[in-house]
């Protein structure tokens, strides 16, 4: 092992913003792992003393430190309320990549990262074989399918798991380029791992209202993971490959919008790639910076650039309820929590009806769910127990992950409660026209 | 630590409950104060009473030292440990035992966090007043243990004012029981009294009862704009001397408006010299009346604007620049020092004056705001602790601003307690005979001294 003094060193580089850090313990209130575990090393302000310690050369236990960083949903809800603007995801993601140089990444995430997401094609074509052994498969690509956002297949413990798709959207729709009809706009699409895989049908949703608004598509050849599980676990290499091998698909493009329908891709793209870029050429990450600034969240897009209204027409009557849950990656990361709701009541079909703390993280984070299953499912009840208190009978949200986490808990407890995308729920009420 | 003592401690909390692996520890070495955190021997967290008292007199047996701690967010270092100690966590120790209605009084257990309680107490219609800024964290228990005090203090007084009954441990583990659910008590030593803002040097608590009231049906809020400090202070002094007294009587000085205004847009006028947030409360009548006379005295008294919120969401926005006011003004630097000297009411342009003097002196960003009602203001010292030349000064800066509080007749500490941070001054403000009286009392009730040792009343 090297030593402590290297590590300290390298930690130099989150020193400026960690000393941002007052240690006033109001984190604590929005802290979804601190209200399960009541333990300070679970909260920001514990996790940032840590790293603090590890820079002062305090303690030694650097394999400590990362186990402690990784009970961490990366949800931003600290950031969000923190009074002093701490950048906390900022942090804890370098660190992560920081201390995983120093200690190294494990075996097997190795193989998981460095050998199949790294190189898209070959993932693809594992999960595919996954999505035909479902039940029986091998722990490296079950491990890959969880650490790659969530979790997706059935082995392990008692869950109950959205299954892979039989097909996945790029089966489908390996490449689409259409001209912009009516709205005279030209979206580009970033599917993003769980869509393609897992729901294609949001995928099909995303097309049908694009084709609707005469919105021009444009869907690469081959376009990989948003980086954002490598990028959790610290490996910034596996990350940096993504990251230009989805440049390489996009960037060519004359765009007018990069659309997403994945809220941790979204706020990946929009928040990360920019920002944690100190690999790429100074060309590299002008085009970066460019296509960042046009991502946009699917709803966001119907709203603000299609001029998608709330028709009001949801009020009263028998119509079903739906009720919306906040991605944090969509809310707390970029401040998106009105246009989906737009979206929603846009529909004729149901009325809409607020569930309590509906910004409260569901849990998932990611890999945090495989593992911290324990704690994830902790979490995730809170989400559940406000979800059936709603009374509606379909919950809707943007991102695929928060979808998966939801679909578990709200059918361990045997509910019968739908999972929608809001763009899903968009585009059947445009079939129904 | 002897293992066979740690076997002890895992029978009495439960092995998930003592933490030991030096991550951990390290994750209770340090509070809000701006203090060199301490790493202790060991973390224990009793989820009883019985295992709480069990607790107490183990450390007390072993003459380990013993620092409870809440939610960490005291100012003054009081749950920093001592080397080799042990630090108690309340957590746990979280229910709302009673809220009764019948006789205004609520029973809590020391870990519940105060903006839980305010708001199941105001589920009821009822009003538990103290809302210290931390609220949304804070615990009941570090409450009671720093009197805690809030925004609301100027009329409906501090933590002190509302704890009818204490049941705590000695260091013995033995429980002691203090006050009662009645109004009036006078049964004994008023021992409660005592133990109210002990900061966890005298006595463990275990159960709180607290007064709650009516809640007031209606309030109303403004803010006043004036250009020269010495006319918000005189308006201050005229508001209650025309027998108002306001819910709430925030002060904010230039450099914290323009650090609000740099900070969230909310409109503010960065020349104003000094800003008041006014906030009256109680029956509709009575509140209307009372703002129409507030509004007009502002006037009368040379403020250059008032705004009367008109509904809940102007009054919200009247309160979100008090609100935004430490976040603004901790953005500024990394290291942001609160400090807490209150003075009485009418020296408070006095106080100003010399907190500006003081800051040019040593060359420091200090941003001052606080509850002028009460006196208590919250000079706000931006800095960067890494320069170690710079610190010195703060350091300099912060004896500089307690010798003048107290030269102007103030106290050292309105509301964020002594703990560490301040224990070298506090003879300054009392007297030898006081720090003697005090010791003789700590060393009669705690001979080993392992309650928090060195707060309060040094070593
Ligand atoms: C952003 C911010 C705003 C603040 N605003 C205010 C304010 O407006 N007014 C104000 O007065 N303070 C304020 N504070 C200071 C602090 O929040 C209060 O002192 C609060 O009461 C501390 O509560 P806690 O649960 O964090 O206690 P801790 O910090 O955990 O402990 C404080 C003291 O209480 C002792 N203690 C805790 N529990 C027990 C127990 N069961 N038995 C015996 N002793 C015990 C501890 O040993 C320690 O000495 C603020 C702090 C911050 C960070
Ligand atoms: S809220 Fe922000 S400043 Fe306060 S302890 Fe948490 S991270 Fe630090
Ligand atoms: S990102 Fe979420 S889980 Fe992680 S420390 Fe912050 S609030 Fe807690």
């Amino acid at each position: 092992m090297q030593d402590m003094k290297k590590l300290a060193q390298l930690l130099k580089q989150v020193e400026d913003q960690l000393v941002v850090c007052m240690r006033c313990g109001m984190c604590q209130s929005v802290c979804p792992v601190f209200a399960e575990t009541g333990r300070e090393s679970d909260v920001a302000r514990g996790k940032l003393a840590l790293l603090d310690g590890l820079l002062q050369e305090m303690f030694k236990d650097s394999t400590g430190v990362q186990e402690r960083l990784s009970r961490c949903l990366l949800c931003g809800s600290c950031a969000a309320n923190c009074p002093s603007g701490v950048k906390v995801l900022d942090i804890f993601i370098k660190a992560r990549a920081v201390i995983t140089n120093y200690v190294g990444l494990s075996p097997l995430k190795k193989i998981i990262f460095r050998k199949m997401l790294a190189q898209p094609e070959l993932f693809d074509q594992l999960m595919e074989w996954g999505s035909r052994l479902q039940g029986i498969f091998i722990k490296p690509v079950d491990e890959l399918l969880g650490t790659s956002c969530a979790r997706f297949v059935s082995p392990l413990g008692d869950r109950h798991f959205s299954s892979l798709a039989p097909q996945p959207f790029h089966r489908a729709v390996p490449f689409l380029d259409t001209p912009a009809g009516a709205s005279g706009l030209k979206a580009g699409l970033f599917m993003g791992c769980v869509i393609d895989k897992v729901f294609p049908r949001i995928g099909h949703a995303v097309l049908r209202t694009l084709e609707h608004h005469g919105v021009g598509v444009f869907i690469p050849r081959e376009v990989g993971c948003c980086g954002i599980p490598a990028l959790s676990s610290g490996d910034t290499e596996t990350y940096n490959k993504l990251v230009r091998h989805n440049l390489k698909g996009l960037a060519s493009q004359d765009l007018d919008v990069l659309i997403t329908a994945c809220a941790t891709c979204t706020s990946t793209i929009k928040k990360l790639w920019p920002t944690l870029a100190e690999e790429l050429s100074p060309p590299e990450l002008e085009q970066v910076k460019t296509l960042a600034g046009k991502t946009m969240d699917i709803s966001q897009f119907l709203v603000e650039k299609l001029g998608v209204k709330a028709s009001g027409s949801g009020e009263g009557g028998e119509k079903p309820l739906i009720t919306y849950h906040d991605p944090c990656h969509l809310k707390k990361s970029l401040g998106i929590a009105a246009q989906p709701r737009t979206v929603l009541q846009a529909s004729p079909a149901y009325r809409f009806k607020e569930m309590k703390e509906a910004d409260k993280c569901c849990g998932c984070g990611g890999s945090f769910n495989l593992q911290h299953y324990d704690l994830s499912s902790a979490i995730g009840k809170h989400k559940r127990d406000n979800i059936a208190d709603s009374g509606a009978s379909v919950v809707a949200t943007s991102c695929p992950a928060c979808m998966l986490q939801i679909s578990d808990m709200l059918s361990q407890a045997g509910d019968r409660v739908e999972v929608k995308h809001a763009i899903e729920v968009y585009a059947e009420s445009l079939d129904k026209k | 630590m002897m293992k066979a003592l740690i076997k002890e401690f895992e029978k009495v909390v439960g092995k998930d409950n003592v933490f030991q692996d030096e991550t951990d520890r390290a994750t209770y070495s340090y509070d809000a104060a701006v203090l060199e955190p301490v790493l202790p021997a060991l973390v224990l967290r009793p989820t009883s009473s019985e295992a709480l008292g069990r607790v107490v007199a183990l450390c007390n047996e072993h003459g380990l030292p013993l620092t409870v701690r809440g939610a960490g967010t005291n100012l003054s270092g009081g749950t920093i440990p001592k080397t080799g100690g042990v630090v108690v966590l309340t957590n746990a120790l979280n229910r709302i035992i009673e809220i009764n209605e019948g006789d205004l009084y609520a029973v809590v257990e020391p870990g519940v966090v105060t903006a839980k309680f305010a708001a199941a107490v105001e589920a009821k219609g009822l009003f538990y007043p103290p809302d210290p800024g931390s609220q949304a964290v804070s615990t009941l228990g570090g409450n009671v243990a720093e009197n805690a005090g809030g925004l609301r203090g100027l009329r409906y007084g501090v933590t002190r004012d509302y704890v009818m009954g204490l049941e705590f441990f000695d260091v013995n583990g033995d429980l002691v029981k203090a006050g009662a659910r009645t109004v009036k008590c006078v049964t004994g030593y008023n021992l409660g009294g005592l133990l109210v803002g002990s900061e966890g040097t005298l006595g463990v608590f275990d159960k709180i009862t607290l007064k709650l009231i009516p809640m007031p049906p209606a309030k109303k809020a403004m803010m006043a704009i004036f250009s020269d400090m010495n006319k918000a202070s005189e308006t201050v002094s005229a508001i209650i001397a025309h027998r108002i007294v306001p819910v709430t009587l925030e002060f904010m000085d230039n450099f914290t408006i323009r650090a609000v205004e740099d900070f969230s847009h909310a409109g503010l006028p960065v020349d104003a010299a000094a800003l008041l947030l006014i906030e009256v409360d109680g029956h509709p009548v009575q509140v209307e009346e009372d703002a129409e006379k507030v509004e007009a005295l502002c006037r009368q008294m040379g403020a250059m604007s008032v705004r009367v919120a008109q509904d809940a969401a102007e009054r919200d926005k009247v309160w979100e620049a008090r609100r935004a006011a430490l976040s603004a003004l901790s953005r500024v630097k990394p290291t942001t020092v609160l400090e807490d000297a209150t003075v009485p009411r009418s020296k408070i342009p006095a106080m100003i004056r010399s907190i500006e003097d003081i800051a040019r002196e040593y060359q420091l960003t200090i941003g001052t705001f606080g509850h002028a009602g009460d006196g208590n203001l919250h000079p706000t010292i931006l800095t960067d602790k890494r320069n170690k030349d710079e610190w010195h000064r703060v350091e300099s800066a912060i004896d500089a601003i307690f010798d003048k509080a107290l030269s102007l007749g103030g106290t050292l500490s309105g509301e964020h307690g002594i703990g560490l941070a301040k224990s070298r001054y506090l003879e300054k403000e009392t007297s030898r005979g006081t720090m003697l009286y005090s010791r003789r009392i700590k060393a009669a009730l705690d001979p080993k001294g392992i309650l928090n040792p060195g707060k309060i009343i040094g070593e």
